[in-house]
């Protein structure tokens, strides 16, 4: 094959490379070539095409190297060649080109130089790709001397508009810092400068960059540590991995353990990974309560929901969070997420198990109820079967050993005999963990020792050993079994374990151990060393214990063991001779001969190999390799106190609004409207009685809602109930206040909403502006308009006479500000009263209701009007219940519009378009339509808008603009409708919220009413 | 955090590499074939290896090893991940993963693991995004190309990583606006000797194929999501609607993906499709033995069972065997001593059966494992679980899409234990 074939040397002359066709040229690439000489020659014909001006064959040539490249060959003596064509105006030759700078410009650093203006030049073009690109292959040249562009370039990209070009710069941070430690400094400034950024795409790179390049500076993550906690859920998957990584580090240095209360219920207290917080419980003994950080629990809140994400990286970063950060009692959670990912692929389940097997050593408890998970297949891989045997050998205890102990049965028969050898182990350990089961155990092992595969015979002798060790008191006839299968047993380690018991417990089989010992000085030299060994100890205790029998025997081993090959063997015999036979020689040692051999040994300990492992966090390179990988982060301890949490609290006040949106589904909105109104109040007292109606409708709503707080911990009740101060010192009654609202939910704050309200009015005053504005932009209004719609509830004719309408009065629920009012008429039209109208079941669905006072009796032809709170949680599934009488029961539901179930809002424009910029994209949908003829004017468009839905209108500057807004009634999210008048009757709808479902259901319903001739 | 990659075939070639940070010499590789020379089975190959100077991660898919090397700590499943993630992707670029595939498009690949990472780091691991980078070979394009001379690099630059969708790109157009959603169930289980479950549970996924113009935001329910017990989502899925209204609600990705896996809770009693009744028996003297296994429908709701396999691992002592089959056709290798019987639709009036004789090597003692037989089935039409979707509402588009849902139960480990009974020959 030395020989170039035809096509090549068809190829290699110059002037027919242009004629040939392009199938040749296609094939030519795939036929591979280990020929130096080969590999010149194609090398210049390479060149040359690159030096030809015909884009086609550039191409071709580059498609070539690349192919070299990928299959490991050098193709370094083509750069000059490549390099020239950088500028090149074709995308794809250019981006061929790139790949070949970036592979060979550490190599070719002179020459790579050449390429760097362009790069220069295409980092100042108007189009964002071409400027992210360049930023990635300049910074990916490993060429010293340009590390200041490189430098000049990362400080301007981290400025650039588009985030994609700010993520590239995240990256290019840290390949200019792996070329060049020296610039840690300048590059912590740009991280610093990154970190801060908003957008989803730059934070997960940047975070990298922190991690690599000052990983220590954890005050850089301070400012941003509640933006990196509300971004997570939509960061993208790699991104998420290594910022939950960095926030358990974080979260570590800056809260306190949250373990020291429930360390009560812990089942291992006793291991070395609690040791410290029982000690700091003793220690802090007047600190008797803990608080969780609001921070803290943000952290927990936010990543709970990526357990669900079907990246197994992001599963098992979260799962690794809770482990280390979350209280105990909260940990379960993570357990179900872990065992599905037994269900992916083996090399995850293979790190997932290892992960596992580390917690299960600590909380069987966690894993137990799905022990069934972890049990092994005939079709898994050896290092997956043995960390289950592992995990379920840690998850036994007295209630699960039998199924535990059947399961293993089965696996020693497996036709993996390693696998059964480890099964036995693991029967060993359970064995000596579990004190019911070591006799059952015992009894099923020596069954084993008939079995016909030598591994599983000896593994059972090992392990049999170990466990006599453990209760040396009886068992005598087990030591004679094995003595009678000493002659069938060949494996050495096996034999050399029967060797040692006999001689251990000699004087139980005073009868046996002579004739074994006369067995092996037949076969003493032609056994392995190791039973020789122990043929020798054997020999010796005897000789203590039974010198009668046993001298000549004794004598002949140790001649034996004397001229052995193996120079142990030399030295125990002449130790052993020395010690046990009495000559002038042997001084003081020879009296304590029978101490020294037959001392009571120790039992050996069987534990788990991952006993140790949590020094490492979870999820780690470092914890699969059980070695400290190169630049692991140590898990610090908790911090005994905090420190200063108002290091976090941030300045500007937008993102705690946008907040609100998110985070506070319950009344909170209408409570900060009533704390304001209340403040005011102070001012103005002629809106006194207002105000007093408020604060006892908020105590009504606290209560509420407190009793709602499934998720409220109690240490967070502690926090809301503590500290008096909170009005005594303005600023840190601010501090807190932003604190809570920021990291609870609405329930924390309403608790106290009476001593808030006041910090809260200082707070007004302090900051009039930024507050007053957000206060405003929640203020719901009184409806726009109510319209005069009955809809049936029942029939007069279905209702055995009792007819039913209801309407809704869009007016705040008086009972709770999460549900929607709506108003029912009932009229009696039989002849007859009818006595106890009440409502009765009111079905499986759950939906929270304020039922009406029973009407006691309703005469004929009399009607009565009862009003209802409904909580919708914001969806248009209908409300069923019974409506009852004394004899009757009905069926009957409520069926809201989407429109139903919002509240005004005022609100300036100004806010309008603020709010409307933080629900683009997937918050918003539109549509075009046809205006009907008469709704081109203000007046009937507002009055087409809030017919249709409860919306509050928005003073609009232009003519042709209207906008309305609301709030979700349940949640309180916005609802911003905007209606933008075009040519010739087309009209733009659009809505923003951030409910993805209501949204478009309400831009069904405008349509619909606007378009209505 | 991932400095190469190495694609390796079974018999130790590394036939691609590619570097994003200096290059690792392949040298680097020897402990890995190390490894690999010690590992019985290619899949027995430990995941993660330990060298002095780095640390090697490797996965084993579609008969190729994917070994990469990392010089630091770096979560491994971080690692794994990202390498099956490559494994999809070529499998959705090419159709198929293999070595020839690779072999065959090696600059195409080798663009697309750089689009992939930038340092070591995911940068671009979206099929959308990177389809709208580096388009996929289709054979009119190659033709196309050839004649033109123009390439698979997209013309106009990406903007799907600039959207605030990172999954979906924009400008989607379709004539057929389509929705089809599977719904896959498997069972795993093992049975006992006496046909009682040890163990069952269903593993489910919802497989989307959405062709549909535009940003269509979907909402798919479900008539009884209390029954899933614990689901995983793609991205796309809005969470908080999950966990409020537990309504699967989302903006698409463009064509094929994967929506939700999920976990039918065990403690609700798995119907179990089909029942076997079998014997593996071995005379106490002599080298023969009997085999004897019936496959019938038990709890199938009125459909029909499909696709009926029965595999059973011999024990390697067996030195022949000699069957018939009542239904379908059986293979054996005598080789692996696996012996696969194809059976196909079970009919309920007339239950596949297949009985026949085993001998064993000469002098070989009887065979004391039991083998197990692991049973395939496929039952159209039906997802197992009782998990129905409700509707499918499409949001911000005018069009009207055509929906559709399928269901399909499927076979997932699902084992039978036999017992191997000894029989005295004269008796």
């Amino acid at each position: 094959n030395r020989a170039p074939g035809p096509a090549w040397l068809g190829y290699s002359s110059p002037g027919s490379s242009l004629s040939l066709s392009l199938s040749n040229r296609t094939s030519l690439i795939d036929s591979t070539c280990s020929d130096l000489f080969l590999l010149s020659t194609r090398n210049d014909d390479l060149k040359e095409m690159l030096e030809s001006n015909k884009d086609s064959l550039k191409l071709d040539a580059m498609k070539r190297i690349i192919a070299l490249i990928a299959t490991g060959k050098n193709a370094s003596e083509l750069f000059p060649a490549v390099v020239k064509n950088v500028a090149s105006k074709n995308i794809e030759l250019k981006k061929l080109v790139y790949v070949y700078l970036v592979r060979y410009a550490e190599e070719q650093q002179d020459l790579a130089l050449l390429s760097i203006s362009t790069f220069q030049r295409a980092l100042k073009d108007p189009n964002q790709l071409i400027r992210a690109s360049a930023l990635r292959v300049l910074s990916s040249i490993r060429v010293p001397i340009i590390v200041p562009i490189m430098m000049l370039a990362i400080k301007e990209a981290a400025s650039d508009m588009s985030p994609y070009v700010r993520k590239t710069s995240a990256h290019a941070i840290q390949k200019l810092y792996s070329l060049d430690p020296d610039q840690k400094e300048h590059l912590i400034e740009v991280i610093d400068k990154l970190l801060k950024d908003k957008s989803t795409l730059v934070a997960g790179s940047v975070v990298m960059a922190f991690e690599e390049v000052c990983p220590d500076r954890i005050d850089l993550i301070h400012k941003n540590y509640r933006k990196l906690c509300n971004l997570l859920v939509d960061v993208e998957e790699w991104g998420q991995v290594v910022i939950i990584t960095m926030l358990t580090r974080y979260a570590r240095t800056q809260f306190t353990s949250p373990w020291k209360e429930d360390g009560l219920f812990d089942e291992n207290s006793e291991t070395a990974f609690y040791e410290s917080d029982e000690k700091k419980t003793k220690n802090g003994d007047e600190k008797k309560s803990y608080m969780m950080d609001p921070d803290h629990r943000l952290l927990l809140r936010n990543t709970k929901p990526l357990l669900q994400s079907r990246n197994t990286a992001v599963v098992v970063s979260v799962a690794q969070l809770y482990w280390h950060l979350a209280p105990k009692h909260e940990v379960g959670v993570i357990t179900k997420s872990l065992v599905r990912l037994l269900r992916s692929h083996r090399e995850v389940q293979y790190v997932v198990l290892q992960n596992i097997a580390t917690m299960s050593i600590q909380r069987k408890g966690m894993f137990e109820p799905y022990m069934k998970s972890f049990y092994v297949r005939s079709t898994d891989a050896t290092h997956i079967k043995s960390l289950k045997l592992e995990i379920l050998t840690s998850l036994a205890n007295e209630a699960n050993i039998s199924t535990i102990l059947r399961e293993f049965q089965t696996y020693v028969k497996s036709q993996d005999k390693q696998f059964a050898a480890g099964t036995i182990q693991a029967i060993g350990r359970c064995a000596t963990n579990i004190s019911e089961v070591t006799d059952t155990c015992l009894q099923g092992l020596v069954l084993l020792l008939s079995n016909r595969d030598e591994t599983v015979v000896a593994e059972s002798v090992v392990v049999i050993k170990k466990l006599l060790q453990t209760q040396p008191t009886q068992h005598s006839d087990i030591i004679k079994h094995m003595a009678k299968l000493f002659d069938n047993i060949a494996v050495p380690m096996a034999r050399a374990s029967i060797l040692w018991l006999m001689g251990e417990y000699c004087e139980r089989v005073p009868q046996i151990a002579p004739d074994v010992l006369r067995k092996m000085a037949k076969s003493f030299t032609s056994e392995e060393d190791i039973v020789k060994l122990q043929t020798v100890n054997l020999a010796a205790k005897l000789y203590l214990t039974n010198s009668k029998q046993t001298k000549l025997l004794t004598q002949y081993i140790l001649n034996l063991g004397k001229y052995d090959q193996n120079y142990d063997i030399r030295d125990r015999t002449r130790f052993i001779r020395q010690l046990i036979v009495p000559n002038e020689k042997s001084g003081a040692l020879g009296k304590y001969a029978r101490r020294i051999l037959l001392a009571p040994k120790p039992a050996p300990v069987l534990e788990s190999t991952y006993k140790d492992r949590d020094r490492y966090q979870l999820g780690t390179l470092s914890h699969t390799i059980n070695t400290k990988a190169s630049g692991y982060l140590e898990l610090s301890d908790w911090p005994a106190v905090a420190p200063d949490q108002s290091v976090r609290n941030v300045e500007v006040i937008e993102p705690v609004m946008i907040h609100l949106y998110f985070y506070y589904p319950c009344p909170l909105i209408t409570q900060m409207k009533l704390c304001v109104l209340e403040s005011s109040s102070e001012a103005e007292s002629d809106e006194e009685k207002s105000s007093s109606q408020s604060s006892e409708e908020s105590d009504k709503s606290s209560s509420q809602s407190e009793k709602s707080s499934s998720e409220s911990d109690s240490e967070q009740k502690k926090t809301t109930k503590k500290p008096p101060q909170k009005k005594t010192v303005k600023p840190t009654a601010k501090d807190r206040y932003y604190n809570e609202l920021f990291n609870t939910y609405g329930y924390t704050v309403l608790s106290q909403s009476k001593c808030l309200s006041r910090s809260l009015f200082s707070l007004c005053i302090l900051t009039p502006c930024p507050l007053s504005c957000a206060a405003a932009l929640l203020q719901v209004s009184g409806p726009a308009f109510v319209p005069e719609k009955r809809h049936d509830l029942l029939h007069r004719m279905t209702g055995k006479g009792l007819s039913a309408q209801y309407q809704f009065p869009r007016q705040p629920c008086l009972y709770q500000p999460t549900m929607v009012s709506v108003q029912i008429s009932l009229t009696n039209t039989t002849d007859h009263p009818l006595e106890q109208i009440h409502i009765g079941d009111r079905g499986p669905t759950g939906l929270d209701m304020h039922c009406f006072n029973t009407v006691e009796c309703l005469l004929p032809e009399a009607s009565v009007t009862v009003s209802l709170g409904v909580d919708f949680n914001d969806s248009t599934q209908a409300a069923n219940f019974q409506l009852c009488t004394k004899e009757d029961q009905f069926s009957v539901s409520i069926q809201p519009a989407v429109g139903e179930l919002f509240l005004p809002a005022t609100m300036t424009e100004q806010d309008f378009r603020k709010e409307q910029g933080k629900l683009l994209g997937m918050n918003e949908s539109s549509a075009t339509i046809t205006m009907a003829a008469e709704n081109t004017t203000r007046q009937p468009i507002s009055r087409q808008v809030a017919t249709v839905a409860n919306l509050g209108v928005v003073p609009s500057g232009q003519d042709n603009i209207h906008r309305f807004a609301g709030k979700t009634a349940s949640s309180g999210a916005v609802v911003l409708v905007t209606v933008e008048l075009r040519e010739s009757s087309a009209a733009l709808i659009t809505i923003n919220t951030e409910k993805s479902v209501m949204g478009p259901m309400l831009l069904r319903d405008l349509k619909r009413a606007l378009t209505r001739a | 955090m991932i400095n190469s990659l190495f694609l390796i075939n079974p018999s130790g070639e590394m036939f691609l590499e590619k570097h994003w940070k200096s290059v690792v010499s392949r040298s680097v590789c020897d402990y890995f074939l190390e490894a690999k020379e010690k590992a019985l089975e290619p899949e027995d190959v430990p995941p993660v290896i330990h060298t002095p100077h780095h640390y090697l991660i490797s996965i084993y898919r579609d008969k190729l090893f994917f070994l990469s090397v990392i010089q630091t700590e770096v979560p491994p499943l971080f690692v794994i991940e990202f390498l099956h993630r490559v494994a999809e992707m070529i499998q959705d670029y090419f159709g198929e993963c293999s070595e020839t595939v690779v072999k065959d498009h090696m600059v195409m690949v080798y663009e697309l693991l750089e689009e992939m990472l930038d340092n070591g780091f995911p940068l671009a691991t979206e099929s959308n995004v990177l389809k709208e980078m580096i388009r996929p070979p289709t054979i009119l394009r190659s033709v196309v190309n050839t004649l033109t001379g123009t390439s698979n690099v997209g013309d106009t630059l990406l903007t799907g990583q600039l959207s605030t969708i990172p999954w979906r790109r924009a400008g989607v157009r379709y004539t057929n606006n389509e929705a089809y959603f599977d719904v896959v169930e498997e069972i795993d289980a093992i049975l006992d000797q006496s046909g009682t479950t040890v163990f069952a549970e269903i593993q489910g996924v919802v497989e989307a194929c959405v062709k549909l113009s535009g940003m269509p935001d979907l909402t798919l329910s479900f008539m009884n999501p209390r029954l899933l017990d614990d689901v995983s989502f793609h991205p796309c899925v809005r969470y908080k609607l999950w966990e409020s209204e537990r309504v699967l609600s989302f903006i698409p990705p463009d064509g094929n993906f994967t929506l939700m896996t999920y976990h039918v809770n065990a403690q609700n009693l798995v119907a179990i499709p089909v029942y076997v009744k079998q014997s593996i028996s071995f005379f106490e003297c002599g080298s023969d033995g009997r085999l004897d296994v019936t496959v019938g429908p038990k709890q199938t709701m009125g459909k029909t069972v499909e696709g009926v396999m029965v595999t059973v691992h011999l024990p390697k002592t067996i030195l022949s065997i000699n069957l018939t089959a009542t239904q379908g056709s059986y293979t054996y290798d005598n080789g692996t001593k696996l012996l696969v019987w194809d059976i196909g639709k079970l009919n309920p009036q007339k239950l596949p059966n297949l009985r026949g004789s085993l001998s064993l090597q000469a002098g070989a003692p009887k065979p004391e494992e039991n083998p197990s037989l692991n049973i395939d089935l496929k039952i159209q039409q039906l997802a197992i679980s009782g998990l129905k979707v409700n509707r499918l509402d499409m949001f911000g588009e005018k069009y009207k899409p055509f929906k559709g849902v399928k269901y399909i139960t499927k076979a997932g480990k699902f084992q039978v234990l036999t017992i191997t009974a000894s029989i005295n020959k004269y008796t």
